[in-house]
Order: C-alpha cells, then sequence, then structure tokens
C-alpha cells in the first residue's frame, strides 16, 4: 500500500514538473496578451459602470483567422473606450460542441452582460433560444444577416463580412504578380465565409486574366494544418506560383509558401508575421466600426435589429499590402482601381 | 481524367505521400513498440501535441533545429513515463487512460503555447535536402531523395525499428512480455520494465512525430495543429499487423492516397471536395478487408501484468 | 446468537468497503484538482475560488444542475452504448461518427414526414437516428468479425468519415431551404417539424425528457446484460471468446451484435440531441461526446447502472469546467488538461478498488455481485490472475 502511495506521489510530481516547465511565463515578455486577460477579469471594480460584452468562437483568439479578427477588433474598440474600466470583454474559446455554446450564451446573458456575441453560425438557434428569454440583453450572430426580424426579435444584431469583395481584389493581386498561369487555393470546407472569398478570388482573377487556372483544393477540415501545408506542395507542384487561402488551417500552407518561396494573399486576419517576405496583401475584417456601433445602438435602448456587413466601401474590409514585399506599383494600382470599382458599384463581383 | 495519369502528378503524389507519411511513421512505429509489449496508448495526439510544441518553442527561442528534436523527444519521453507510471504500474485500464493522457497533452500544449509564445509565429524549420547521385535517379529520385532530413530519419526509422524488435535481445523481450508475459516472467524478464521501456520510446518518437510537423512539415505551431492525426497513427498499427513494414505499407497507403485527393480537387476533376476528402479513410478500411491477413494482435495488449502471489 | 454477530460484523465491514470503493474515485478527483491547482497558481487565479466556481456551476443553482443533466442524457446514451461494446470485448472509439449519423438520419427523416403526428414521428425518428447509429457501429462490427478489421482502426476512419459525409449533406442535399434563398448557405438543415421536439422540462433551459428515456434505457441494458441470454453470450464472448466459442456461442454473431448495439446507443444520442436540444440538424453537434462518453462509462465500471452517476458528475465536471473558464477567465485549454488529470488519476486508482474486491473475495469466498466488480478489462482477466 505504501509503495503504491509513493507512486501516487510520483505522479503528482510528474504533472508538476511538466507545469514547472510553464514557470517562466511569468517573466516571458511574449506574454503580454495573457497578463492582460487576467487583469481584465480582475478589474470589475471600476468606478464607472463598464460596458460589458461576452463572446463565445469556435475557435480560439489566436487562430490568426475568423475569431482572432473579432478578439482583435473587440480589444481595440476596448483601448479607444478607455480600457477595462470602459468595456469588460469575457470570452469562451474552443466552443466546437454547439451545447456547451448555447450554455455559454445563456450564461453570459443570465449574468447581465450586455452584449452576447454568437460568434458561428452553427450557434444561431441556440442563440435565438436565448434571446426570446432574455429579451433586455442584446446579442449578436456572426456570419448571419438575419436578425430574426420577421420572427419578431428586437434584440438581435447580425453580422458578417463580404469576404469576396477583398476576395477579388486578392485575385486581382493575383493575377497580376501570376506569371505560371496558375494559381492555388488552399479552402477548408465549401460553406460559408470561406466560399464566399474563394468565389470572390476566383472572379478577380478571371476579370483580370481568364486564362489563368484558379485551382482550388478544400480540406474538410477548419483544423488541419498538416492537410492545408500538403494542399500547399500540391498546388506548388502543379505550378502554381500565388496562393491563398481561408480559415485557421492556412497557417500550415502560408508556412510552406514560406520554404517555398511562393508569394501570399492572406484573409480574415494578418498573416504577414508568418512569412514576412512573402505576403503580398491581408484582407483584414475590421470589426471596430460594427461593435462601435452596436455599442452606442445599445447604449440609446435599441437593442438590436441591425444586420451589419463589412465591405470596402464602409472601410470594415481593408486590403493591406505588406511593405515587406516589393510589390510593384502597377499591381498596387490594379488593387486600388478594384477596390474603388467595388465601391462605386462599377465592378459587382459575379458569385458562382 | 487523363491529366490526373501523367508522370508529373504521378510523381507529385508520390512525392507528397512520402512527405506526409513523415509523421505517421515516426508515431506508428512507436505505438507499435508499445503495443508488442501489451501496452496500448492512445494518447498519441496529445504526445505528438506536446512534442510539436517543444520542438518549435525550443527553435523559436534558440534556432537550433537538433535541440528542437532533442527537446520534442524529452518532452514525448516525459509523457510516456506519465503514461507508463498510469498504464503499468498503476494497471490501469489503458483505452481510458490514453484518453486522459490525450486530453492533457492537448490541453498543457495549448497552455504553454498561450503562455509562452501567445500569437502564431513561424520559425525556419528542416529543409529538404537532396541527396547527391541518388536525387539524380529518375522517377525515384525526385520521389524518396528530395525530401527533409526527418522524412528520411522516419523512413529509416522502418528497418532499424525492424531489426531492434526481430535481431535484438530487447526486441525478444518485447515480444515475448506482449505475447506471453507470465512465461517471460518466469525467465525472468522484467515484465513492467520492459514495458516501460517501450511506452517511454513509443512516446518520445511521437514527440519527435509531432515536431516532424511544427518544425519539418509546417514550421508553425497552432493549438491543435495534429487534428487527430494522432489516432490515425495509432490505426496503422493495427493496419501494419504490428509490423514495421506492414506499418510502412499502411502509412504510405493513407498519406499517397490524401495526396491523390489533393490532385483530383487541384485539377478540378468533377468530385465534390468532401467526398474526396473521405478517400484515404475509405481505402485504408477497404484495403485492411480485402487483404487476406491471418495476423492476430499480441496476446497480452491492454492487459496489465501481475505477479501471481 | 454469535453466528448473527459474526453475520452482522460481515456485514457492516462490507458496507464499509463498498463506501471506501465510492470514495476512491472521488479522492483521485481531489488529487487531480489539487495537481491543477499548481496550473492555476501559474496563472495566477486563486484555485479555491476557481473550484468553487466550478462546483456551483455544475450542481449549486437550478441553472447548473439543468446544464448537467442536458449534458449528461448524450454521455450516457453512449456510455450504455460502450457498455455493451466493452463488455463484449470491443473497444468502440467510434462513438462521434455515430452520433454524427444518427442525428443526420433523425433529420431527415422528420423533416421527410413533417405530416405524421407526435406519436408516431418522435418514435419514429428516434428509432431512425438509432438505426443509422447502429448500421454505422454494425458495418465496424462486420469488419471485425467477417474480416479480421481491428475496430479501434475502422471507427476511427468512420469517424472521419461520417464528419465528410456531415459537411457533404449539410451543404448539399440536407440544407435548409431558407439558406438557399436567403443566399447565405449556412450550413443547417431546416428546422424540425414542432412535434418532433421532445419535451422541454423545464422554461428558459434545454433540460429535455431525453433525461427520462436515458435512465430508463440504462435500466433495460442491465436488464439486457444480465438477465437475458443475448447479454450473457456478449459477455462471455468479452470475457473469453475462446472458451465462448468452445461454448458454443457464435463468437462472431455476438462481436457484430454488441457494436451494432453500442452504435446504436450514440446513434440514439445523435437523435436526442438533434430533436430534444437543437431542433435542427448542424455542424458541431457531436462535440466530443464520443469519447467523453467512454470516460463517463470507465467511470461507471462498465455497468450500465454504474453509468448513471458517472455520466451525471463527470458531466457536472464538464459544466462547471466550462463555467469556470468563464468566470475566472482561465484559458479553455486548462480545462482541456485539468479534464485529462481527473481521467488519469481516477483510472489509476481503480487498482485500489480492485485489490480490495480481491481480497474481500478470498476473504469471504463469496461470489461477489457484478455491481461490485472493478472496472474489468475488456477482453480477459489480470496477466498474473489465471
Amino acid at each position: 500500500m505504501k509503495k503504491r502511495l509513493w507512486l501516487i506521489g510520483l505522479t503528482i510530481v510528474l504533472a508538476m514538473a511538466l507545469a514547472a516547465c510553464a514557470a517562466p511565463a511569468a517573466d516571458a515578455p511574449a506574454d503580454d496578451n495573457a497578463a492582460a486577460d487576467t487583469e481584465a477579469a480582475g478589474s470589475e471594480d471600476a468606478t464607472a459602470e463598464p460596458f460589458r460584452v461576452a463572446i463565445v468562437m469556435p475557435s480560439t483568439i489566436t487562430d490568426l483567422a475568423w475569431s482572432q479578427s473579432m478578439y482583435d477588433g473587440l480589444v481595440a474598440v476596448q483601448s479607444e473606450m478607455g480600457g477595462e474600466g470602459a468595456m469588460e470583454i469575457a470570452y469562451s474559446e474552443n466552443m466546437f460542441n454547439v451545447a456547451d455554446a448555447a450554455a455559454a450564451i445563456r450564461d453570459y446573458a443570465a449574468d447581465g452582460y450586455d452584449l452576447v456575441m454568437a460568434h458561428g453560425t452553427q450557434y444561431g438557434n441556440s442563440m435565438f433560444e436565448v434571446a426570446t428569454d432574455f429579451p433586455e440583453t442584446s446579442f449578436a450572430w456572426g456570419t448571419a444577416i438575419d436578425t430574426g426580424a420577421d420572427e419578431g426579435y428586437e434584440n438581435v444584431f447580425a453580422y458578417e463580412a463580404n469576404a469576396q469583395e477583398g476576395g477579388y481584389v486578392n485575385g486581382v493581386i493575383a493575377a497580376m504578380i501570376n506569371q505560371s498561369g496558375v494559381i492555388g487555393v488552399v479552402g477548408p470546407v465549401e460553406a460559408g465565409d470561406a466560399k464566399l472569398y474563394i468565389d470572390g478570388f476566383v472572379a478577380g482573377v478571371k476579370a483580370t486574366n481568364p486564362d489563368i487556372d484558379v485551382n482550388i483544393s478544400y480540406t474538410g477540415n477548419f483544423g488541419d494544418t498538416a492537410l492545408a501545408a500538403e494542399a500547399a506542395n500540391t498546388h506548388i507542384k502543379a505550378g502554381a506560383d500565388v496562393l491563398t487561402g481561408s480559415a485557421q488551417q492556412v497557417v500550415g500552407a502560408v508556412g510552406v509558401a514560406k520554404e517555398a518561396g511562393v508569394p501570399w494573399l492572406g484573409t480574415q486576419s494578418a498573416q504577414t508575421s508568418l512569412a514576412p517576405d512573402l505576403v503580398i496583401a491581408n484582407q483584414l475584417y475590421d470589426w471596430t466600426g460594427t461593435i462601435n456601433d452596436m455599442i452606442s445602438k445599445i447604449n440609446a435602448g435599441e437593442l438590436g435589429g441591425t444586420a451589419y456587413v463589412l465591405t470596402l466601401a464602409d472601410g470594415g474590409l481593408v486590403v493591406e499590402f505588406n511593405d515587406g514585399y516589393a510589390t510593384p506599383d502597377d499591381v498596387k494600382a490594379a488593387a486600388e482601381e478594384a477596390v474603388q470599382g467595388i465601391i462605386d458599384g462599377s465592378i459587382t463581383v459575379e458569385m458562382e | 481524367m487523363n491529366e490526373l495519369f501523367t508522370l508529373g502528378v504521378l510523381i507529385g503524389i508520390a512525392h507528397s505521400g512520402v512527405r506526409l507519411a513523415t509523421p505517421y511513421l515516426f508515431a506508428a512505429l512507436g505505438e507499435m513498440f508499445g503495443q508488442r509489449s501489451g501496452v496500448l496508448n492512445l494518447g498519441v495526439d496529445g504526445i505528438m501535441l506536446m512534442g510539436a510544441f517543444a520542438g518549435f518553442y525550443t527553435v523559436f527561442n534558440t534556432g537550433n533545429l537538433w535541440l528542437g528534436v532533442a527537446a520534442a523527444l524529452g518532452v514525448g519521453a516525459l509523457m510516456g513515463l506519465l503514461m507508463a507510471v498510469v498504464s503499468v504500474t498503476m494497471q490501469a485500464e489503458q483505452g481510458i487512460s490514453g484518453i486522459g493522457l490525450y486530453l492533457f497533452g492537448m490541453g498543457m500544449s495549448s497552455l504553454l503555447f498561450k503562455m509562452l509564445i501567445g500569437s502564431v509565429e513561424s520559425v525556419s524549420g528542416f529543409r529538404a535536402v537532396a541527396i547527391p547521385v541518388l536525387s539524380r535517379i529518375p522517377v525515384i529520385g525526385e520521389v524518396f531523395f528530395d525530401q527533409n532530413i526527418l522524412t528520411y530519419l522516419a523512413f529509416l526509422m522502418v528497418p532499424l525499428s525492424w531489426f531492434v524488435l526481430n535481431k535484438t535481445t530487447f526486441g525478444l523481450k518485447i515480444r515475448a512480455v506482449g505475447q506471453n508475459p507470465e512465461a517471460a516472467d518466469s525467465l525472468g524478464v522484467s515484465v513492467n520494465r520492459v514495458r516501460y521501456a517501450t511506452t517511454i520510446l513509443g512516446s518520445a518518437m511521437a514527440g519527435l512525430a509531432g515536431a516532424s510537423m511544427s518544425i519539418g512539415l509546417l514550421n508553425v505551431f497552432q493549438e491543435n495543429m495534429t487534428n487527430g492525426l494522432g489516432f490515425i497513427a495509432v490505426a496503422l498499427v493495427y493496419f501494419g499487423g504490428w509490423r514495421p513494414y506492414g506499418i510502412l505499407g499502411g502509412a504510405l497507403l493513407f498519406s499517397t492516397v490524401s495526396a491523390f485527393q489533393l490532385w483530383i480537387q487541384v485539377l478540378g476533376l468533377p468530385i465534390a471536395s468532401d467526398i474526396a476528402v473521405m478517400l484515404p479513410y475509405v481505402l485504408t478500411i477497404v484495403a485492411l478487408a480485402v487483404a487476406v491477413r491471418q495476423i492476430q494482435q499480441p496476446a497480452a495488449l491492454t492487459k496489465p501484468y501481475e505477479r501471481g502471489e | 446468537m454469535s453466528m448473527n454477530a459474526v453475520r452482522s460484523n460481515r456485514q457492516r465491514r462490507r458496507l464499509i468497503g463498498q463506501l471506501i470503493d465510492i470514495a476512491l474515485p472521488l479522492l483521485a478527483v481531489a488529487a487531480a484538482l489539487l495537481t491543477g491547482a499548481f496550473l492555476l497558481l501559474l496563472l495566477g487565479v486563486n484555485p479555491l475560488d476557481a473550484y468553487a466556481a466550478m462546483f456551483r456551476g455544475a450542481f449549486g443553482n437550478t441553472s447548473g444542475i439543468t446544464q448537467t443533466l442536458t449534458k449528461m442524457t448524450p454521455l450516457l446514451l453512449v456510455a450504455l452504448g460502450i457498455c455493451i461494446a466493452f463488455r463484449g470485448g470491443m473497444i468502440n472509439i467510434g462513438g462521434e461518427g455515430q452520433i454524427i449519423v444518427g442525428a443526420l438520419a433523425a433529420a431527415a427523416f422528420s423533416l421527410a414526414l413533417p405530416e405524421w403526428p407526435r406519436w408516431l414521428l418522435l418514435p419514429s425518428t428516434l428509432t431512425a437516428g438509432a438505426l443509422a447509429g447502429a448500421v454505422w457501429g454494425g458495418i465496424a462490427g462486420v469488419l471485425k468479425a467477417r474480416l479480421n478489421v481491428n475496430e479501434i482502426l475502422s471507427t476511427v476512419m468512420l469517424n472521419a468519415i461520417a464528419l465528410q459525409l456531415m459537411n457533404f449533406l449539410l451543404r448539399g442535399p440536407m440544407l435548409d431551404p431558407e439558406q438557399i434563398a436567403a443566399g447565405t448557405n449556412i450550413p443547417q438543415s431546416a428546422a424540425l417539424p414542432q412535434q418532433v421536439w421532445i419535451t422541454r422540462l423545464m422554461p428558459r433551459t434545454l433540460l429535455h425528457s431525453g433525461i427520462i428515456y436515458a435512465i430508463i434505457l440504462a435500466i433495460i441494458v442491465y436488464l439486457l446484460l444480465w438477465r437475458t441470454t443475448i447479454g450473457y453470450r456478449i459477455r462471455a464472448v468479452g470475457a473469453n471468446p475462446a472458451a465462448a466459442r468452445y461454448a458454443g456461442i457464435p463468437v462472431r454473431t455476438y462481436m457484430t451484435l454488441s457494436m451494432t448495439l453500442s452504435g446504436l446507443f450514440a446513434g440514439l444520442a445523435g437523435a436526442v440531441e438533434v430533436t430534444g436540444v437543437h431542433h435542427r440538424m448542424i455542424e458541431g453537434l457531436s462535440g466530443g461526446y464520443g469519447f467523453s462518453g467512454i470516460v463517463a462509462a470507465l467511470f461507471g465500471k462498465l455497468h450500465p447502472l454504474g453509468a448513471i452517476p458517472a455520466s451525471f458528475f463527470f458531466g457536472g465536471m464538464l459544466v462547471g469546467a466550462d463555467k469556470m473558464q468563464r468566470s475566472m477567465q482561465v484559458p479553455s485549454a486548462l480545462i482541456v488538461a485539468l479534464q485529462g488529470l481527473i481521467v488519469l488519476f481516477v483510472v489509476s486508482s481503480d487498482i485500489f478498488v480492485r485489490r480490495r474486491s480481491r481480497r474481500r473475495v478470498s476473504l469471504e469466498q463469496d461470489d461477489a455481485n457484478t455491481g461490485d466488480q472493478p472496472l474489468i478489462v475488456p477482453t480477459a482477466g489480470h496477466g498474473g490472475e489465471r
């Protein structure tokens, strides 16, 4: 018996040893994020009533894609408003189980958050159910344009991004950079935001040079980085000299593009840090306008009913060039022309 | 369909298949050692994630690739020690302890990533090194001898594992312990010591499998980046009938079909992408189902050993 | 007189022994939480506050308990299937895929027959889901029994196939016509007809009467496994296939059967989730229940009745951990690591239960009733026990 107890002890020590690897965290400089988060949670005793936002996300705040774009937006708005005293952010990440997400949405609503964001299409059903029970709380549904107004909901916002617009611009850029006649696209699942982006991208390429082949592959998954990397390799083998892709899995593909020296076009969040010399441009989702507007509407007593769509015209979508990549001026000019064309309506992005 | 069967594309498929097989080989060969001695470790995916993080973090900070490999091996071995304590000494039900280890590894790797790095970054990892002379051989040279060092290492592990398993005393002990622990015990082989060794060895290799992704194939670390690859690796051990060359066949089949379906999509053949993605999974089952095999699993697999009193 | 005293003394000892058996896993959980406390301290979170939040979140108020019960429902159903499979010597890690096909079939069935009345539609929808799961599990069973394809391999692969099947159906054939009309193409099915929604037990919660079905089914599975010939044979094949064959039991048929039944319950779990919680087929519906169900089943010692409290506590732990993530703002990764630790500690602690049970048996020469038996390794006894 004694021996066994000793072994339990050993197991604990082992686990602690593993944990101890984490010890340097406290003084590691790269740790700003985590530190800021814990502080955010701890400073509820601010003088003024802060505006309280909660968000439920399917992936992580560091996914370099869909979830991160919104989290970065929230943090930006928070610092504009004057920090944690003015706005409180709570988040639940990795909520891939929808029933768990439903519980999170309900808890946040019950906790009295002013705005509860369901940052995934699959949460819609659950969120509407909670919205019925908490008519005084504001909700927001991501990747959707349905605020439930038809069914009588007055406390639901909806938001999505016209990813095809930046996709089109990225397509124009890709077509101008391209020399081999082949461009590769690494997609996740053929649906939603990714499909919008890819359809727009193809339209942009074809409008610039109809002779270019755009090869598209889907990994069937949002998180399969290994397959995404191999998809990038395959595109390069098939002759692609410009690549793009969507969802959190693309970090694998960007890694491959970097090794192979193939330029990359990003979307959703800035992916420049992964390949500083090879990312030509990123379509960025800037949600700050959307968030600010929701907050001011809520403060004015309007709890929902608006569907926000990020577009190039309203500045929610931005195609930002990376200075680390020497983009030729004529490419920049063509991209700018495409942006202006989409804004003034002379270009309409044809969808499949 | 014709474009699919040009030499260039076929070479491309094979080249991708060989590269993709790297993490599967490391992880599945490691798992094989454990299973041959009677320990089923379902936690491979979690160990891979820990190894991937350890390797990446080390390279991120020091830039030294081999130090990264060492870190991945070390962390993998530590995870293996934990698994061995739970499954061998504490005689825990192996199906469940593996799931515990998987969750622990997945959680810890993400937590460490959040605390120590905080955002997705890239490093410059192992590059493809063409082997002089050999890489000039038409077709074969292109497919096999223009890969990164970890891929070569993974393929070298196959004959090496075969040798260790079949030609060394250690290998004999492993097989004896997995087939008939009482007999091995009566011959003076310490059953539990052998199982500790194989579990730790296998886990170190799983750690290396993770590193082969984070500092070899992808050169990034992201939370849960293996996405269940470790479970496929465990499945491949069964596919390979607990034999290194069988595992090689399984890993190559799975990864080559994965590469093949990517080419189907890239060439724009009229097959829905979801159906194409299913191909490697379906074909792996079918291949095993049609193959006539009489291989039985190690008799003591999943059975903890306790000396009769 | 003295005989009676001996007997009551023995009974008392036995009762104390059973209490210790129950206490051991709880002690193991405590040890895991103690280890987790170091992680929390590293993150600058007070472990006592965190664990208080976890416990309160799961069991401390109505909302917590209803969430725990809601979560328990699919866990228990999957766990029942796992009990059958593991007792039959089959390691089913394909719960995830079986849940998905069960949910898909249930959704498709009820959407195809929206005119049917509730008394007909609800049972047949649940049956459709259960049958689909049974087929998915049965494939692995047949592959194992007839073609010697290991079930771990086939269930891992079938999980991936089911996921892609769902992707395919939800953006094509089963896509909500409203989504097509709106041009948004969100991958989800249309809302199921209202009469197929399982009754909600409490307003403002997701708690539905599926939990009652699940508990009744647990009793039925218990009776099946221990009071019928079929159950006896399933267990005989699991305990020792060679002996079972010698005894004239068609081993292959029973292997297939246990895997099919296992899939049936996972498929039913999917059908219950879709009709009880979500009311339409969506992505992310299975969300790890395939694995959590295995853990719940093994915490319940692979006994259908043991699975009831086990899935309640494990479900509560999952719910509480999520609440802790929210109220203390700790990363979800910590919660996952903590769950891993709890699983490792609890499964390790079982050795003491096993030892005690064996000592008791040798002391009393009593045939321990099945409920007391330690967590049994699926295929046979332990190496040295022969």
